[in-house]
C-alpha cells in the first residue's frame, strides 16, 4: 500500500511504518523520512481518471432508501474537484438538514477495458482504497438524478488513505465495510452484498465505454447512513484497506 | 479520450483539462418542452439549481471523427451546445465577474442514444465512446462577440435542422458559471457545454452532422454504425 502525500515542499510516496505500538500511525516517505500521519497533507492516493460512482449497489441500502430492484447498474459520474484526501475536511453548508457520508469500495482501473466479459474484468484492476461519498440530501431533485449539487461538490468525495495494489488483496468480494462518527459505529456492510459486483461492473461500463487507467469505480454503499454535522470526524474502514478519516466543517472554515 | 480522438489538448489558447460538463433544458426552447411534465411524477417540482452532466474523457471527439450508433439502435440525437471554456479557476464567482473566468469558446456535440425521461436515465445514453465531438478549436473570448448572442447552426447532409442562439438561454453563460461554481470549481480547460436547444435533430448511420457557428467555425462529423 502507499499514498500520495504532500510534505516540506513537495509530493512524496509514502508507505505506512508501524510506530512503537504496532499502530500504524507513521508513515515513511520514499527518501526515508518517518513522519506522524498528523504532519503530511494526504492527496487522494493516485491520479484519477474517470469517477464513476453507483447509487443503491447494496439491496440493504436500496432497501433503506425504498427503491425497487433493477435492471442495470445506477451509475453517475464526478468531476475531479470533488476529491480529497484522507484526514481532508468536508463541508456542510448551514442551511442543510440531512448531508450523510458514504463509505465505499473504491475498484481503481489499471489497464484499458473495453467490452471485457466478466470472466476477464479483474485483470483490469490495478487496486483499491477506500471511498467516503458525501451526500447532500436537501439538494436532490429529480433532474438527471443524483444530480451534480448533491453528489459532485468541491471536496466531498474522500478517497485514501492508501492505494492498495490488486495482489494485495485475496478476495475483494468479502470485505467488510464499517462507519464511524466520532468513535461510535453507525454502519457496517460487506461487498459480498453488492448487487452488481466487481466483474459486473466493469463488464457493464466497458460494453459502451471504454475505461482507461486510473478510472475509479465507487461501488456503493451499504446501509446505515445518517446525518453528519460540524465538528463530526468520520472514519470510514474497509478491510485491508486501512481507515480514511475526515472531518465536517460549517461554512466559516470555508470563508462563507 | 478515445483512442482515435484527435482532440488539440494544448491548443491555443488555453490546454484544454479534457474535463466536460453540460447543462440540459438552458434553452428556452428545451425548458418549455419538459414544462407540462414539471410538476407530474416522477419529477414533482421544476428544477432548481442547473441540470448538469458529465461528458467523460472516454467521449472525446475532434472535429472529423465518426460518432458510432449503437447496435440496436435506429438514430442519435445530436444536441449543438456552446462550450465554455474556463480560462481562470472559477470557484463561486459572481455573474457579474463570470465572464472573466472565460477563456473562450468552442462548439460541442451533446451525442445521446435518445431516452424519454429525465429522471434517472443511464449513464450509456450520453457516455460513450465518442458521443462528445467539440472543436474545431477554442476561439478566445475577446474575438468571439457578445457570448450572449452567439448563432449555432446544426445541419444534417447539408439542409439546415435547427437555430440556435446563447441570447436564448434560460441562465445566461454569466448566470450558469455563477450558480454551477457555487459547489463546484471549474478549473482552467474545463468546458461547460451550455445547453442545447429542442427539439434536438436525429442523424443515422450514413449521415453527416455538422455545427456551424459564424464566430466558432464548424464541427462536422460523420454517423456510423457502431459493432456493439
Amino acid at each position: 500500500m502507499r499514498a500520495r502525500v504532500a510534505y516540506a515542499g513537495a509530493i512524496h510516496e509514502a508507505r505506512p511504518t508501524p510506530g512503537a505500538d504496532g499502530a500504524a500511525d507513521r508513515v515513511r516517505l520514499a527518501d526515508g523520512r518517518v513522519l506522524a500521519e498528523e504532519d503530511v497533507v494526504w492527496l487522494p492516493p493516485f491520479e484519477a481518471g474517470t469517477v464513476l460512482a453507483l447509487g443503491l449497489n447494496y439491496a440493504d441500502h436500496a432497501k433503506e432508501l425504498a427503491f425497487n430492484s433493477q435492471e442495470e447498474p445506477l451509475v453517475f459520474l464526478k468531476g475531479p474537484g470533488t476529491l480529497i484526501g484522507h484526514r481532508g475536511v468536508t463541508r456542510r453548508p448551514a442551511e442543510v438538514k440531512f448531508m450523510h457520508y458514504e463509505c465505499e469500495l473504491a475498484v481503481i482501473i489499471g489497464r484499458p477495458a473495453k467490452r471485457v466479459a466478466r470472466g476477464q474484468a479483474m485483470r483490469h484492476v490495478a487496486g483499491y482504497c477506500i471511498a467516503n461519498d458525501y451526500a447532500i440530501r436537501d439538494y436532490l431533485e429529480n433532474w438527471y438524478r443524483p444530480n451534480l449539487r448533491v453528489k459532485n461538490r468541491d471536496g466531498a468525495t474522500a478517497l485514501g488513505p492508501w492505494f492498495v495494489d490488486a495482489a494485495e488483496i485475496e478476495d475483494p468480494s468479502s470485505l467488510n465495510l464499517r462507519t464511524f462518527v466520532n468513535g461510535r459505529q453507525t454502519q457496517s456492510g460487506n461487498t459480498r452484498d453488492l448487487i452488481f459486483d466487481i466483474p459486473h461492473l466493469i463488464e457493464y461500463l466497458s460494453s459502451f465505454m471504454t475505461l482507461g487507467p486510473g478510472d475509479v469505480i465507487l461501488t456503493g454503499t451499504p446501509e446505515g447512513v445518517h446525518n453528519v454535522v460540524p465538528g463530526d470526524e468520520v472514519v470510514c474502514e474497509i478491510d485491508g484497506l486501512g481507515r480514511l478519516k475526515n472531518t465536517i466543517a460549517a461554512d466559516a472554515a470555508f470563508g462563507r | 479520450m478515445s483512442p482515435s480522438c484527435k482532440i488539440p489538448f494544448d491548443s491555443w489558447p488555453f490546454a484544454l483539462s479534457g474535463r466536460v460538463y453540460g447543462a440540459l433544458l438552458n434553452q428556452r426552447s428545451a425548458f418549455q418542452s419538459m414544462a407540462g411534465q414539471f410538476e407530474k411524477a416522477p419529477y414533482n417540482a421544476p428544477p432548481r439549481a442547473p441540470v448538469l452532466f458529465v461528458k467523460p474523457r472516454n467521449t472525446l471527439a475532434a472535429d472529423g471523427d465518426a460518432v458510432e450508433v449503437p447496435a440496436g439502435e435506429a438514430e442519435l440525437e445530436v444536441a449543438a451546445c456552446l462550450g465554455i471554456v474556463i480560462g481562470r479557476t472559477a470557484c463561486r464567482i459572481s455573474e457579474a465577474g463570470a465572464l472573466d473566468h472565460v477563456a473562450g469558446f468552442l462548439l460541442v456535440n451533446d451525442v445521446s442514444v435518445p431516452h424519454p425521461n429525465y429522471y434517472r436515465p443511464s449513464v450509456r445514453f450520453k457516455a460513450r465512446d465518442g458521443f462528445c465531438p467539440l472543436g474545431p478549436r477554442v476561439t478566445p473570448r475577446e474575438s468571439a462577440g457578445d457570448p450572449d448572442a452567439l448563432i449555432i447552426r446544426t445541419f444534417i447532409d447539408g439542409a439546415l435542422v435547427q437555430t440556435a442562439s446563447s441570447a436564448d438561454l434560460v441562465r445566461s453563460v454569466s448566470r450558469l458559471l455563477a450558480d454551477v461554481t457555487d459547489f463546484m470549481t471549474l478549473a482552467p480547460g474545463d468546458v461547460l457545454a451550455a445547453g442545447a436547444a429542442a427539439p434536438a435533430p436525429r442523424a443515422r448511420a450514413g449521415q453527416t452532422v455538422t455545427l456551424e457557428s459564424p464566430a466558432l467555425g464548424s464541427l462536422t462529423n460523420r454517423i456510423v454504425a457502431g459493432a456493439g
